[in-house]
């Protein structure tokens, strides 16, 4: 029983501190957030060259068949650097799935582009009713002939404008989690319009129209009308993802504001020797440990498969998004004014914070499950 | 990144609490509703007879080094061990300021005769130890303490009085704190003794708590007379002194235990009760209070896991420390409101009342925590310490 991480996580860690820290610095961060694509291919290449994008991709496809620790532990550092890119809807969000589903064939022409950082994907899953569960997918893939052709609209859909393949959930049939079926469909169809959503995170996420989508029966992913338990397995991990991005940006975030709280002075004395901010960050580091830890753990029962692994995910995700909330609100309030500007940095991880404390379940949407689970 | 424990582990975990469901006295078998109504009772009968059973079974101080009388656990084990025992109420409260306090300063500090003459009898559950630190106006600034020991020829003459004793009315020994040197900054001028609380001059007075409890005591010393080998270690060295607790583990794990037995407590009475007709577990906003509540129990225990992770790494916990006791009481209290909230007007009734739900575990809780929240280092203090020795912020 060992908390922490062991040495190649370690290893890991620092090594992608180290190379983030350079090749993702806040001025690509804020160029980003103006940017069309909204990633640098040129720091996309060199995550391809490091391994990272096949980090959980088994060796035999390309990848370096590591775990959801790793992962997790990884992701972290990318919240701690504000990432910008598909990087998780690719590894994710198009990799899990197919790992999971996927036919040998599916498996051996995807898996190793994505590993090399030459595929880029997402899923195309929540729609204009912005819900989770099943009832959700309404958009429709009828039946013609050996193709599907799809109608409808997807909404908050994660970096789809720049993605070459995404994975949608359409309903061919039946209702609620009965009838959803997968597609892999190739983003540049005919048919398929996208809108890039202008969002407080100024990450990319699109509205996603299909208008006579015509894809072939072999697009499937898994079987007809079977696709929503592979939704459910990527959730696990998009949770989890969600959470260990969590916990990077509201380390950094306090870090930034610890190191600010030493340093500005008033009142002749630097304000972080004023009991009220010391409890602030008190409170703070309480919430960010924990964050971590319970991460951590939702990640391991995943992983190894634990009887609990959904509810520690939903309790996961509940805490992260509530705490992480706290700690960039105390972020906020302890710079005072200059926190409020947009030259300084500290509202770039404010920000950030709101995307993925929604994405996936907000606090609320989790505590239910966990209520649910709860065996009363 | 690991949370199994290995099997080793896992049977010792076993072998606890085999013994104890042998051992625990009537009553305390650690089911619900089957513990005596009040935790914090305290019953000399109940808490000597288990400290004997434990003694028999070399489990008084199983933490401490096997020289002295204990087994040398390791960290991993002392929180298996410390998480059984709170699991199931077992009244260890004969022996704790002997094992957690007295015993581990007479380990590192005391002379061949104090050794020899203390340590074995807390192995043995023959002597009961209180801690006289705080004072009227010594809690949180504990270094402010007034209490005199004045040498007098080959004695000391102690004069002054001792707040918050748990115990002190049963207790055969004190670990004392007292100023010797009036001139000194005041860490620097306090030494650290051994008392026979049967000396004469030493008076104890009840301390009846808000439940109606005699848990705590103020003792009061005029002209007290003690020996010279009643001092601990060097004069004026007793402020660092105070806080040896040898390798012990400190993970606050049996806060954490607590919060969770209030949170089955909490599921049980959810799960089998309705008013009005309306089952609790039908309610949304019960549901997810409790929650909320199963969420914070959970992070309880992995906060405590943190710190014992630490410790069996090699490293001394830090601000780790105070999180984890922080983080437990404040969880409990919320636990207590949470169970409060639930009941609604019931949550109000005293454990004697005839309408009264679940013996009335969760308002005693409720009350109790508001103690535990400033015992050992009040929430605040705790914050002040996460923040200066923690994240190194600077003081006023």
């Amino acid at each position: 029983m060992d908390l922490g991480l062991d040495e190649q996580q370690e290893l890991l860690k620092n090594f992608a501190r180290d190379f983030l820290e350079k090749e993702c610095p806040e001025t690509l961060v804020r160029e980003m957030e103006e940017d069309e694509k909204g990633y640098s291919p040129d720091l996309w290449q060199k995550m391809a060259q490091q391994g990272w994008m096949g980090l959980i991709i088994p060796e035999d496809h390309g990848g370096t068949g590591m775990a959801l620790c790793e992962l997790v532990v990884l992701l972290e550092e990318f919240g701690r650097a504000l990432v910008p890119g598909p990087f998780v809807p690719t590894v994710v969000l198009g990799g899990v799935p197919i790992m999971h589903a996927g036919t040998d064939e599916q498996k051996s022409e995807l898996l190793p582009k994505i590993a090399a950082g030459d595929l880029i994907m997402t899923m195309a899953l929540t729609e204009p009713s912005a819900k989770w569960t099943a009832d959700g997918v309404q958009l429709e893939a009828k039946k013609d002939g050996n193709d599907y052709v799809l109608n409808g609209t997807k909404l908050f859909v994660q970096d789809g404008h720049v993605t070459d393949k995404m994975i949608v959930a359409a309903r061919t049939g039946g209702s609620g989690e009965d009838g959803v079926t997968l597609f892999i469909v190739d983003s540049n169809s005919d048919g398929i319009g996208f809108e890039v959503l202008k969002t407080i995170a100024a990450d990319k996420q699109s509205e996603v129209t299909f208008k006579n989508v015509k894809v072939a029966a072999s697009a499937i992913l898994g079987s007809e009308g079977k696709g929503w338990e592979i939704v459910e397995h990527t959730k696990r991990v998009a949770t989890v993802a969600a959470c260990a991005y969590l916990v990077g940006l509201s380390q950094m975030d306090f870090d930034v504001t610890l190191n600010y709280a030493k340093e500005r002075v008033q009142f002749g004395r630097p304000i972080g020797s004023f009991q009220a901010i010391q409890h602030k960050l008190a409170d703070a580091v309480i919430d960010v440990d924990g964050s971590r830890f319970i991460t951590y753990k939702a990640a391991w029962s995943l992983q190894e498969g634990e009887p609990d692994a959904d509810l520690m995910i939903s309790m996961a995700k509940a805490w992260t998004s509530d705490a992480s909330r706290r700690v960039v609100a105390h972020g906020q309030q302890i710079h005072g004014g200059i926190g409020f500007t947009k030259e300084y940095k500290i509202q770039l991880y404010f920000r950030r914070q709101k995307w993925m404390e929604l994405m996936w379940g907000d606090a609320d949407y989790h505590r239910e499950l966990v209520a649910d689970k709860l065996e009363v | 990144m690991d949370f199994r424990f290995t099997p080793e582990e896992d049977a010792f975990r076993q072998e606890v609490r085999d013994w104890l469901k042998e051992n625990l006295p009537e009553g305390r078998s650690g089911d619900r509703f089957s513990r005596t109504s009040d935790d914090n009772d305290a019953n000399p009968i109940i808490y000597l007879e288990f400290a004997k059973a434990l003694a028999s079974n070399g489990w008084v101080a199983p933490h401490w080094p096997e020289e002295y009388g204990g087994k040398g656990l390791s960290v991993i084990q002392q929180l298996i061990f410390n998480e059984e025992m709170a699991y199931a109420s077992a009244p260890i409260g004969y022996s704790m300021i002997g094992v957690g306090w007295a015993g581990p300063t007479i380990i590192v500090y005391g002379t061949d005769e104090q050794k020899k003459e203390h340590l074995s009898r807390i192995t043995n559950a023959e002597t009961m130890w209180c801690q006289g630190f705080s004072e009227p106006n010594a809690g949180s600034d504990l270094a402010a303490l007034q209490t005199k020991a004045v040498r007098d020829g080959d004695d000391y003459v102690i004069n002054g009085q001792k707040i918050w004793t748990s115990g002190a009315h049963y207790a055969n020994w004190m670990i004392l704190i007292a100023r010797t040197d009036q001139e000194a900054p005041k860490h620097k001028g306090i030494s650290y003794f051994l008392v026979d609380m049967s000396t004469p001059g030493i008076r104890t007075s009840p301390l009846i708590d808000m439940m109606g409890n005699h848990a705590f005591n103020e003792v009061f010393f005029e002209d007290v007379r003690i020996p010279r080998s009643a001092l601990l270690g060097e004069e004026n060295r007793g402020w660092y002194m105070a806080t040896t607790t040898l390798d012990f583990e400190r993970s606050s794990i049996g806060g954490a235990v607590g919060g969770q037995k209030l949170l089955e407590d909490l599921k049980a009475f959810v799960s089998e009760t309705s008013f009005n007709g309306q089952p609790l577990k039908k309610d949304e906003r019960v549901m997810r209070r409790l929650a909320d509540c199963a969420v914070d129990v959970e992070l309880g225990r992995i906060l405590s896991y943190r710190v014992a992770t630490l410790q069996a790494r090699g490293q001394v916990p830090n601000y780790e420390s105070s999180i984890a006791k922080l983080f437990n009481t404040e969880m409990q209290f919320q636990l207590g409101q949470a169970g409060m909230e639930i009941m609604g007007l019931y949550g109000q009734l005293e454990t004697d009342s005839k309408w009264v739900h679940l013996e009335g575990r969760f308002q005693r809780q409720w009350m109790w925590q508001t103690g535990l929240k400033v015992g050992g280092g009040t929430t605040e203090i705790q914050k002040n310490i996460i923040a200066q020795r923690g994240l190194g912020m600077p003081r006023g």
